[in-house]
């Protein structure tokens, strides 16, 4: 049987970062295929490629053996090709109907598309009536809202992105039986997941992705959740240089840590509790939305807590803003780097005043010293070899890797006591990712106490002594990474429904 | 077909030229309004832009450059660094108002004493006055997120409605025969904002105005809060992320903003107006939120706005006079200038590029 979709070579280049590449892999009839990898692992743009949404730098892709080029969506669904997104698009205030023939092409009249919606989540199992209102409906009947819309086309190929992230547990088991009867009737499934089960229970066959590369596929349920995160995570563990390191008193204490989610799409963080010690790095995992961001605004002081929650060698910082934090030595770099570690319209020398104006007295009594700054920004740039014109370039010129090494070398010359970065290799090439990780390593052999946020397995095994994992807000027990199992990291990441429950 | 390109950063040149354009295709285009109306548009231009300056009743109209253009100046100053910080205090004519009620308060009350300490204090507590009425769309914008927008705005009717009260109640001359408004403060000497140098116009406000354009340039360019001020307009959470917090940079600017204004109304009530009226409001804090913007936000740009604008103005009345223009005419003018000015923007921001389709 000739194979639904097929990928010949796929290449894909953003500035500084090799997002696909020599990707190759087949999708076969009424096959439910996983696309597995971490965050960064390509996954995106490689389903934006088969969708239209991002244009290839080389390589061939196939649609029942028709050279498929979509230049846009629209061009995709003509195709064949359905998707799903993570984030939906869909109007509140319209009802389900609505909001379906809005993305159709040529729509039905109401009368009858309202008939084959019914007719449709009958079909399928996906209980939903077209005429209620999007804002009465919870997350998971949103998606079988944005799935309908994609059956109704009769695509060939469906994508779905990180579909069950959103749905609870019975939610995700309606979805499952869904798709299966879909296969059962030959419509092919591209399905991206980190969730090892949930492959393993569900999917025909899986293609790992790893650093933008196919490093495997297999049949995922003739492996265990240990093997196929092997392959996701790159098989051996490296040898962690750990020398010249060794932990010495506690730098920073958080107790009890709860603050409520500042947004409503923000995370509420829930008790945390952690201990750093001089010269430790502590590495924290977790999916993206976890708590991550609102960890780092509890700790840099944007987000304030209850007195006696955050200490720094003994002196409570938890109601203190930003700048007394700075002067104390507790020292952060966000992981949103255009806009919140540093502003876009600014030239890097404005940008050092943003966190080294204590610190580094460039701002004296109020007063900015310019020709401070602009030194300060020189060693920067010298320091962390910045590839720049100058100190007078502004920030958003800089590429994605030059400008985090100038925040996080902004942050590092400061000779902080405690650093906390989130993400700092996200978006970077692999050189400046590696200097950037030196970097690390090296003020931790200084006697500092570093935090690294991150969802980079490899990044957080490579740094970190000890290693926790943040769900829905809560931190997990830090264990030591050294013996550290990946059967052990998948329970503490891919758990995290699961630990709630278990929790007393 | 053209196409529009985002710069890498704002053109240093379009900063400076479209100010300029903007005046330029104003005069065209005012020129054009004139010829409509049945005038010559070149003998049009020249009184409003050149007659005051070098016309045969220069020597009249001169000195009223500085006297139009000293409150224009000062309000603008303040306006200026809320706008870079993304608050938009549209109500500096309220605040005018207020200040100017809240100075006179203290003369009417001091009248008919002499002292040193009866001016300064009128200034003091007329910056007080636009301070407070500045502070309330802060403050409810703080508490109940408010938008500051409309609530400065709506404020500006209600400091009309106080303005007339007092011309008509409680400020009202004991001794005015029954006319509204209150006592002439020119002619009360401890009360009076005399011109300083005969012959210029200059009051203690152009004083004032010449101090704001320098401290306002050294606070947005020398000082970490105006660092903050700019970061907080451009990239909010990085401004939080250096430490600023968003409702102490709310008051900030409503208030500062609305000091300024308030001292502005001061000097214009002890000064040219003389006496509070329920004509107090001219125009100048709505006329100053032009000036802002084509002073691109920056204390020289609004130093060289106020004086074109207050030109204007005097070139519009003298325009009237002469030519019996519309009185209208100055205001259309003058929303003209912000309007192709705001349309020139484009080019600061983006390249333009023309694309060949197929």
């Amino acid at each position: 049987m000739a194979a639904v979709f097929r990928a010949e070579g796929l290449g894909k280049t953003y500035p500084g970062v090799r997002a696909n590449d020599d990707v190759s892999f087949a999708v076969q009839p009424g096959e439910i295929h996983a696309l597995l990898g971490e965050n960064g692992a390509g996954k995106s743009t490689l389903v934006k490629m088969i969708y239209g949404l991002v244009r290839p730098d080389n390589g061939r892709m196939f649609l029942e053996d028709a050279p498929h080029a979509p230049h846009d969506p629209r061009a995709a669904r003509v195709a064949g090709v359905a998707m799903v997104f993570q984030h939906f698009s869909l109007f509140d205030a319209l009802t389900v109907a609505e909001n379906i023939a809005l993305g159709m092409e040529n729509p039905p009249p109401r009368r009858e598309l309202a008939a084959r919606i019914t007719q449709v989540s009958h079909d399928f199992g996906l209980p939903l009536n077209p005429a209620r209102r999007i804002v009465t409906l919870s997350a998971g009947e949103r998606q079988r809202v944005e799935i309908i819309r994609c059956l109704l086309q009769e695509p060939r190929l469906l994508i779905m992105d990180e579909p069950t992230s959103v749905l609870t547990p019975q939610e995700a088991e309606l979805l499952f039986a869904t798709l299966r009867r879909l296969a059962g009737q030959g419509t092919s499934i591209l399905y991206i997941s980190h969730k090892l089960d949930e492959i393993r229970a569900h999917c025909d066959r899986a293609t790992i992705l790893r650093h933008g590369r196919v490093v495997d596929s297999c049949d995922p349920r003739a492996h265990s959740a240990r093997e196929l995160a092997a392959m996701m995570v790159g098989g051996e563990m490296r040898l962690i240089d750990r020398s010249g390191r060794q932990a010495g008193e506690v730098l920073l204490q958080v107790r009890d840590l709860s603050l409520p989610a500042p947004t409503a799409e923000g995370t509420a963080l829930k008790s945390v509790n952690l201990t750093l010690r001089a010269g430790e790095i502590l590495g924290i995992g977790g999916v993206a939305g976890n708590g991550q961001d609102e960890l780092l605004a509890a700790l840099s002081g944007e987000l304030r807590s209850v007195p006696g929650s955050i200490t720094l060698e003994g002196r409570d910082l938890s109601t203190e803003p930003p700048e007394p934090r700075r002067t104390a030595g507790l020292l952060s770099a966000p992981e949103d780097r255009l806009g919140h570690a540093a502003v876009p319209d600014f030239s890097l020398t404005e940008n050092t005043l943003l966190t080294a104006g204590a610190r580094k007295g460039l701002v004296r009594g109020g007063l900015i010293d310019h020709r401070a700054a602009r030194r300060y920004a020189e060693d920067v740039i010298a320091g962390f070899d910045v590839r720049t014109p100058g100190p007078g370039t502004p920030a958003r010129a800089l590429s994605g890797g030059n400008l985090q090494k100038f925040v996080i070398g902004r942050e590092v010359m400061q000779s902080p006591r405690v650093l906390v970065v989130n993400q700092p290799t996200w978006g970077v090439d692999a050189g400046a990712a590696a200097a950037v990780r030196q970097s690390l390593l090296d003020l931790a052999r200084q006697g500092a106490g570093v935090i690294v946020i991150s969802q980079d397995l490899d990044e957080l095994l490579e740094l970190s002594d000890r290693f926790c994992a943040l769900n829905e807000g809560r931190l997990s027990e830090p264990v030591p990474t050294e013996g550290l199992t990946l059967d052990r990291i998948g329970l503490m990441l891919g758990g995290a429904h699961g630990m709630e429950e278990v929790r007393p | 077909m053209i196409q529009l390109v985002p710069r890498q950063s704002a053109s240093s040149f379009w900063q400076i030229a479209t100010p300029l354009m903007a005046v330029l295709a104003t005069m065209v285009a005012g020129g054009l309004l004139f010829a409509a109306l049945g005038h010559d548009p070149l003998a049009a231009i020249r009184t409003i832009f050149w007659d005051p300056l070098f016309g045969p009743a220069a020597s009249y109209s001169r000195p009223q450059l500085l006297v139009k253009a000293a409150p224009l100046i000062l309000i603008a100053s303040g306006l200026a660094i809320g706008f870079r910080a993304g608050i938009w205090n549209i109500g500096a004519e309220g605040q005018y108002i207020i200040g100017g009620i809240t100075g006179a308060a203290v003369a009417l009350a001091a009248y008919p004493a002499e002292g040193m300490w009866i001016f300064p204090a009128m200034v003091v507590a007329g910056a007080a006055g636009g301070w407070a009425w500045g502070m309330i769309p802060a403050l409810l914008r703080n508490w109940f997120g408010a938008s500051e927008i409309l609530v400065s705005l709506m404020l500006v009717y209600v400091a009309q409605r106080v303005a007339a009260w007092m011309a008509f109640g409680p400020m009202k001359n004991p001794e005015g025969f029954g006319f509204p408004g209150s006592r002439n403060l020119q002619q009360y000497p401890a009360a009076a904002n005399p011109e300083l140098i005969a012959g210029t116009g200059a009051h203690w406000g152009v004083v004032a105005a010449a101090v704001a354009v320098l401290a306002t340039w050294f606070l947005m360019s020398r000082h970490i809060r105006g660092f903050h001020i700019r970061a907080a307009g451009t990239a909010p959470r990085a401004a939080r992320f250096a430490g600023v917090r968003p409702q102490a940079l709310v008051a900030f600017c409503l208030g500062l903003s609305g000091a300024l204004a308030g001292m502005a109304g001061l000097f214009e009530v002890a000064g040219p107006a003389g006496q509070i009226t329920d004509k107090l409001g001219v125009g100048y804090g709505f006329t100053a939120i032009i000036v802002a913007f084509l002073g691109r936000l920056h204390p020289v740009g609004i130093l060289l706005a106020g004086l074109l604008l207050a030109l204007t103005y005097i070139g519009g009345e003298l325009a009237q006079l002469t030519m019996q223009l519309p009185a209208a005419s100055v205001q259309v003018f003058q929303g003209m200038l912000l309007f192709f000015l705001l349309g020139f923007d484009l080019l600061t921001r983006f390249q333009i590029r023309r694309r060949v389709t197929a």
